[in-house]
């Protein structure tokens, strides 16, 4: 089981160059559970994401890890806890699957080492939760989408971290490698703990998937809970003013938000609502 | 899991024969080619009378020869070549793309310029030059960072504002030459294209100095450098700091750089086409420095013999180097007008 950690924003305030996105923000990251991250589009979400993982030094406020700045953890040190997928990581050209994954174990190696049995044991088994070592030898051009969003993720679990950030793991995936992706990453968590945040396009998925929910809006966090008590209506408009209706998901239970919009809407459960956007 | 491991093992132990096979093969072409460096020359000598020289005895005729003439030319190519190599492999794999080599973006022409500059105008040598070049190859690594900077970063503008700053440094060079060495042909080609001609003994120690220091640093990188071709975001995730890598990976290209081109000129494209090629041969995933190193060795070695013998007239290193690389220089930029950008 993954080590529990107290990863906390306090008053944090970031963004890029002059302009300012997370305008101080306080959260706590629950522990070996899943959280996603959801708001409109430039909320802040990714940027929040990654000012928790110091790729983006806060302006104001600090990121803490168990009481402590994580600017002042030594990076490699930091690196052993906390690892992070980007949205848009480089793939160096011509590399093979099992070298790209073994790059993950670099906090783990001194500066002059080889690969020990640890590292080779990381590596298989990081491949083997995400179904690519039959690839290990295979280029990473070679393959899907879907293969190679599982091969980056085996590479941030080669890097055997407790808590484990992935920015949008989903976009540009069909329908069938998105679940399968959120699939592998709850028996992630189930099976080692692993705490995992992630920021998600699909609020639907988000609410299946996630234990805990942090809702943004324009660099500030609106609500954040379990997602059968978060996701209303009412919270849903806020976000992104949409207006919907929010049922239960018949295969999960979890909340599920069906968007309505000005047309295909029946006239005589929703007239009111038709009503209004004709007039408008 | 443990046949898992078995599998990965097998795929990685693979490729690590391989480069030691590629780079034992390489290491036994340089040494051919240094042997053909000593033999090789417009009096043949036998090849014990060259071993007993090299072993400090005293011929006449072979001593001067080998000593004063074929020696210096050997390891100047020798050093260079492989400084050449290890400085644009760097460059390439840091900046991922085999147009960001030091000898196309205008590094190289920068510290050559300097070395002009001083050797002809200042009649200074040594150290001066050396410190000179290197420094004046930091300032145009500086200035072409300036002024590709933009609201983001992006590849294919550095690389253009170097080649931009290449015609303009090879500019100043012409000029110094034509101020500066106006009778003198051998020494204009030397610093336009660069070559062994002339290579002296008292000349070689910084260069070689620098490459014993040097090199094995920037080799011991490698691991840093795989790390930093993932991208900022990745690298940074990893534990790595990025800036300080960069910087440790910029200073000693640069003086590898700058050493071997303050001492055999900027022999033409080597630094550009060694990585590339260390990369064919080897594959990807180990560390290509050493590869590298050694095909800049061959490159400038094998040019240089080809072009004292191979033909009527004795052309300089550079000459030949620069007939390689100008077609891959080419296919490279044809490649890159088809995808658009420079990727």
């Amino acid at each position: 089981m993954k080590s529990a950690h107290v990863f906390e924003a306090e008053e944090t305030v970031a963004g890029y160059d002059n302009e300012t996105i997370i305008h101080g923000v306080n959260l706590s990251i629950p522990s070996n559970k899943i959280s996603v991250m959801i708001g409109a589009n430039a909320c802040g979400k990714s940027t929040l994401l990654k000012t928790m993982a110091r790729l983006i030094k806060p302006s104001s406020g600090q990121i803490t890890l168990d009481g402590q700045s994580i600017d002042k953890i030594p990076a490699k040190q930091l690196a052993r806890v906390l690892g992070m997928l980007p949205q848009s990581p480089i793939v160096p050209e011509g590399i093979t699957v099992s070298d790209l994954v073994g790059r993950g174990r670099f906090p783990h190696q001194s500066f002059f080492g080889g690969w020990s049995k640890k590292d080779y044991e990381a590596v298989a088994e990081a491949m083997d939760i995400m179904n690519v070592t039959a690839l290990s030898d295979n280029h990473i051009d070679e393959l899907s989408g879907g293969q190679r969003q599982r091969v980056w993720i085996a590479m941030a679990l080669a890097q055997q971290t407790d808590i484990l950030f992935l920015d949008e793991p989903t976009t540009f995936l069909d329908i069938t490698y998105q679940v399968e992706i959120l699939d592998l990453l709850t028996d992630l968590n189930q099976k080692y703990g692993t705490t995992i945040v992630m920021v998600l396009h699909d609020i639907n998925l988000s609410a299946r998937y996630a234990d805990h929910i942090f809702a943004l809006k324009q660099g500030q966090l609106l609500a954040e809970g379990e997602p059968s008590k978060v996701m209303t209506s009412a919270l849903i408009k806020e976000i992104f003013g949409l207006d919907c209706t929010v049922i239960k998901d018949p295969i999960s239970g979890s909340p599920s938000i069906v968007p309505i919009g000005r047309h295909h809407v029946y006239d005589d459960i929703f007239s009111l609502n038709k009503g209004k956007s004709v007039t408008s | 899991m443990n046949q898992s491991v078995t599998y990965i093992v097998k795929g990685r132990r693979q490729r690590r024969y391989r480069w030691i096979l590629v780079t034992g093969l390489l290491l036994a072409l340089a040494c051919l080619l240094s042997c053909g460096m000593l033999l090789l020359g417009s009096t043949m000598y036998p090849a014990q009378d060259v071993f007993h020289v090299l072993m400090g005895e005293d011929i006449s005729g072979v001593s001067f020869a080998v000593e004063t003439i074929r020696l210096p030319r050997m390891l100047a190519g020798l050093f260079a070549g492989f400084a050449f190599g290890i400085s644009g492999h760097t460059f390439q794999t840091m900046l991922r793309n085999p147009l960001a080599s030091p000898d196309v973006i205008g590094i190289t022409a920068g510290s050559s310029a300097a070395a002009v500059f001083c050797i002809l105008i200042l009649h200074a040598s040594g150290t001066v030059v050396s410190i000179a070049s290197v420094i004046s190859g930091l300032i145009t690594v500086l200035l072409i960072y300036i002024f590709s900077k933009g609201k983001t970063f992006s590849i294919g503008r550095l690389i253009l504002v170097g080649i931009g700053m290449q015609a303009m440094l090879n500019a100043l060079v012409s000029y110094l030459l034509l101020v500066g060495a106006q009778q003198d042909i051998p020494s204009a080609l030397r610093w336009l294209n660069g070559s062994l001609n002339g290579s002296q003994m008292d000349e070689l120690p910084p260069l070689m100095i620098t490459v014993l220091f040097v090199a094995p640093i920037v080799i011991a990188l490698g691991k840093h450098v795989s790390i930093l071709e993932l991208g900022e975001e990745a690298a940074t995730t990893l534990g790595l700091h990025t800036d300080r890598t960069r910087m440790m990976l910029i200073v000693g290209a640069v003086s590898l750089l700058a050493l071997a081109t303050a001492t055999t000129g900027p022999i033409a494209f080597v630094a550009f086409l060694s990585g590339p090629i260390a990369k064919r041969l080897v594959g990807v995933g180990l560390s290509n420095a050493i590869p590298a190193g050694l095909v800049g060795v061959n490159l400038v070695l094998g040019a240089d013999l080809i072009g004292q013998f191979a033909f009527e007239v004795r052309y300089p290193v550079g000459v030949i180097t620069g007939i390689l690389g100008a077609p891959y220089l080419i296919f490279l930029l044809t490649r890159m007008n088809r995808k658009g950008n420079v990727s």
